[in-house]
């Protein structure tokens, strides 16, 4: 049995972690909190440069070539890094949607873009409240034009293109919803950004008035497509609350062995370190969770959609576990602006929802599990 | 990344196959096969002789303590094969039960402080499970605090002069010989004062008494010591290291990798797939179902963490400290999950009937039994420390009676 990475593997994390360590600092991070930037483009351009935006695209396309079990171990250390940039907007949902349904023009079209870091693409498929259903859907779409309001959309605002599900049908079933390609620079599309608690990742609401957009898959196929993209952006986003869990967990235990109270490091109390003790719990169910769904992704095993929903809640619970109580065990420090702690603790739980919520992944997990029962 | 055997490793898992296949007594499988918790039992006949029976086998094929040197009654095989033989062994693994402390504890303390003619005199006995060995650490006063023991041994000429009592002795009942922790010095410091012994449980006066658990079983005993004489010569390490040797016994306890921790959950997934309540399927309840996926998640985290420290071995690896996390989640989840099964049938979920309408009593003996997954081993609170202080790096415990003669240390909390 070999279920870890592999040597080449880990040496890009490696040499991802040492990229954003120089890179992507906390007073990085700080500037798109504060505002001062919609997202970090330098960083963008050198996540290009180091061939990370394009590690899972095929050279045919621009890209690296490499696979997704590389893009697993990068994801895992933007987490960790707390990247302020498009990352999984433009990698896990509008490359892999393109990967898995676009025409060869299409793909020629935006990959190599991806690659380089010249574009930035997103998925629009909410429409307010609510969790991924096809229900949900109502934006129109009616002769290569579509109609109607998307909320939130991650990265809206910065991103040059959309992948959008939009209605095509009204018979109440699946194949009501078709995905439709559409450059956001070509006119028709009105972005408005939207405040949200995680300012390091952007959130906007996208009007599309007569916009013209290009079908993505086959007319029907939407929900099929758009299910397959969540599983597999599910994995890869697990890798990132990993690495942010992972990290909330450091910052916990380096103040812990620092900070002293009642004349001892306050990770000499046993309340502390059994916090710590559980943290570290969650984040290695986590990983192990996390390591089955990257081999599901990789190998496009039948098990993905059970191995996504579970690295997906197992990921989900951990970062906002080991985010919260990062802040707890640093007191009222923790609750300061200046500390890093409200980072981890706003990105954990923006990460939480944007695939859809912690609950809906549960009841996605036990439909899968039954299915498999039955089958 | 893959789940595949090396060529080495299917090579040694065919030829494992191939000799269970053949060897294995399979008029028990079906009853093996049934999930349970705790100590193991057969209908018609004790587990101990059938056990033994396995064990006898399996030593003559070479197949038994499989990590052993050669010399010792073992294969010397790789960790990896231990596994792959666990793996391939399957239910009738749940025969060695009363093997087990032998080999993962008493077995390997030998090994590494006994004389020679001992190793091999002792160990292929063991091996073969001719002999069953006990562990004799816990005492009424010393739980998680095992230095705090307080059984004395005092030497008179060759001999040393046991008294005192053990407790949560499995297996001492059924035991040939026990490896016992005793008190040779109280004017030092609890860890300072202890060494350690192997003895004859038939010895003169021994006794042992079964104890009632809380769970109304009898799978534990008390020990006791009257004047019990041990030989000098069966000392294991120098007088005053006990605590050295014992760290060594319970450093192999953790080694057990790749052996399945219960947590209930497949159980309690098939039990709300099939329970009808008043509003439909159990597993259909918005409720359930998101307590069902929290148990999914941790169940599916555990074999995978275990996937990892298999294949840290495979490669010949030491595996990390992840595999420390599996009593501490699995024994809460057995007790979180036979509390809500038996919440899902209301007011009857309390009646211990064991029929197939109460899924035949499994969740209500699982309540009854799951404190004990989080105290025996180690308690929860012992593991978070171990986790903090061994893993993540955090300071010890502030220990008030580190430097303590132990005669001196107080015996009493409240007056």
């Amino acid at each position: 049995m070999n279920f870890d990475f592999s040597d080449e593997q880990k040496q890009m994390r490696d040499a991802a972690r040492k990229f954003l360590a120089e890179k992507c600092p906390p007073k990085a991070v700080r500037e798109v909190l504060d505002g001062k930037a919609p997202y970090d483009k330098e960083l963008w351009k050198g996540l290009a440069e180091m061939g990370f935006l394009g590690v899972a695209i095929p050279e045919e396309f621009g890209g690296a070539g490499a696979g997704h079990l590389e893009l697993c171990v990068i994801a895992e250390e933007m987490g960790r890094a707390n990247a302020p940039v498009p990352f999984s907007s433009t990698v896990y949902l509008a490359a892999e949607a393109l990967l898995l349904a676009g025409s060869d023009a299409q793909k020629q079209k935006w990959l190599p873009k991806i690659a380089s870091g010249e574009a930035i693409g997103t998925l629009a498929l909410f429409e307010g409240k609510g969790n991924p259903s096809p229900k949900a859907i109502k934006l129109q779409a009616s002769g290569g034009t579509l109609n109607g309001v998307k909320r939130p959309v991650p990265d809206g605002a910065i991103a040059d293109f959309a992948v959008v599900a939009a209605r095509t049908g009204s018979t109440g079933r699946d194949s009501d919803i078709s995905l439709f390609l559409v450059d956001l620079k070509a006119g028709g599309v009105e972005a408005k950004p939207l405040t949200n608690i995680d300012p390091t990742r952007g959130q906007a609401e996208l009007t599309f008035t007569k916009a013209k957009a290009e079908p993505l898959g086959a007319a029907g196929d939407g929900w099929s497509i758009l299910t397959q993209v969540l599983d597999r952006a599910a994995v890869l986003l697990a890798f990132e609350q990993v690495g942010g869990s992972d990290r909330a967990l450091e910052m916990g235990r380096d103040y812990a062995l620092d900070r002293i109270a009642f004349g001892r490091p306050i990770g000499s109390f046993q309340a502390v370190k059994h916090m710590l003790a559980d943290m570290y719990v969650s984040a290695t169910l986590a990983r192990s969770n996390c390591y089955y769904g990257a081999w599901a992704l990789s190998t496009n095993a039948a098990e993905l959609p059970e191995a996504a929903a579970a690295a997906r809640i197992s990921a989900t619970q951990a970062f906002q576990h080991c985010s919260k109580n990062n802040i707890q065990v640093h007191g009222g420090m923790g609750f300061t602006w200046e500390f890093d702690c409200h980072m981890y603790y706003r990105r954990a739980n923006a990460s939480a929802l944007t695939l859809g919520s912690l609950s809906y992944w549960e009841d996605q997990l036990i439909d899968r599990m039954r299915k498999k029962n039955a089958a | 990344m893959n789940f595949d055997d090396t060529p080495q490793e299917a090579e040694f898992r065919a030829t494992a196959r191939k000799w269970i296949d053949a060897n294995a007594p399979k008029q028990y499988e079906a009853e093996l096969s049934k999930s349970s918790l705790g100590r193991i039992r057969l209908e018609k006949e004790d587990i101990v002789d059938v056990g033994k029976a396995w064990q006898k086998k399996k030593a003559e094929g070479g197949w038994a303590c499989l990590h052993w040197p050669k010399e010792y009654g073992g294969r010397g095989a790789s960790p990896i094969e231990k596994v792959i033989w666990q793996q391939e062994e399957g239910v009738y693994g749940k025969l060695t039960q009363p093997f087990q402390i032998g080999e993962g504890m008493c077995g390997p303390t030998v090994m590494a402080f006994g004389s020679e003619e001992h190793k091999r005199h002792y160990l292929p006995k063991l091996a073969s499970g001719e002999h069953i060995w006990c562990q004799l650490f816990s005492e009424p006063a010393g739980g998680s605090d095992v230095a705090g023991l307080r059984t004395r041994a005092e030497k008179q000429g060759d001999n040393w002069i046991v008294n005192g009592q053990k407790i949560w002795t499995s297996g001492a009942h059924y035991s040939d010989y026990g490896l016992l922790i005793t008190r040779t010095d109280p004017n030092v410091p609890k860890h300072k004062g202890l060494t350690m012994f192997f003895l004859d449980m038939k010895s003169k006066g021994v006794e042992v008494r079964p104890i009632k658990q809380a769970n109304g079983m009898q799978e534990f005993n008390e020990v006791y010591f009257t004047d019990v004489v041990i030989p000098d010569s069966q000392r294991l390490g120098a007088v005053g290291d006990g605590w050295n040797v014992s760290l060594t016994t319970l450093m192999n306890e953790r080694m057990s990798i790749g052996s399945r921790l219960a947590t209930g959950f497949p159980e309690m997934f098939e039990f709300c797939s099939n329970l009808m309540t008043d509003d439909g399927l159990a597993i259909d309840d918005p409720a359930t179902r998101s307590k069902l996926a929290n148990w999914a998640v941790k169940a599916s985290g555990l074999k995978y963490t275990s996937y990892r420290a298999i294949s840290s071995l495979s490669k010949g690896e030491r595996p990390g400290p992840e595999n420390s996390i599996g009593k501490l989640v699995s024994g809460s989840m057995l007790q979180d999950i036979a509390t809500y099964a038996m919440d899902l049938q209301g007011a009857a979920g309390a009646l211990t009937g064991a029929d197939e309408e109460m899924a035949r009593g499994q969740f209500q003996q699982m309540l009854l039994s799951s404190p004990s997954m989080r105290i025996a081993g180690g308690t929860d609170e012992i593991l978070r420390n171990i986790i903090a202080e061994r893993v993540l790096g955090l300071p010890g415990d502030i220990r008030v009676d580190k430097d303590v003669p132990f005669n001196k240390i107080p015996t009493k909390g409240r007056g």
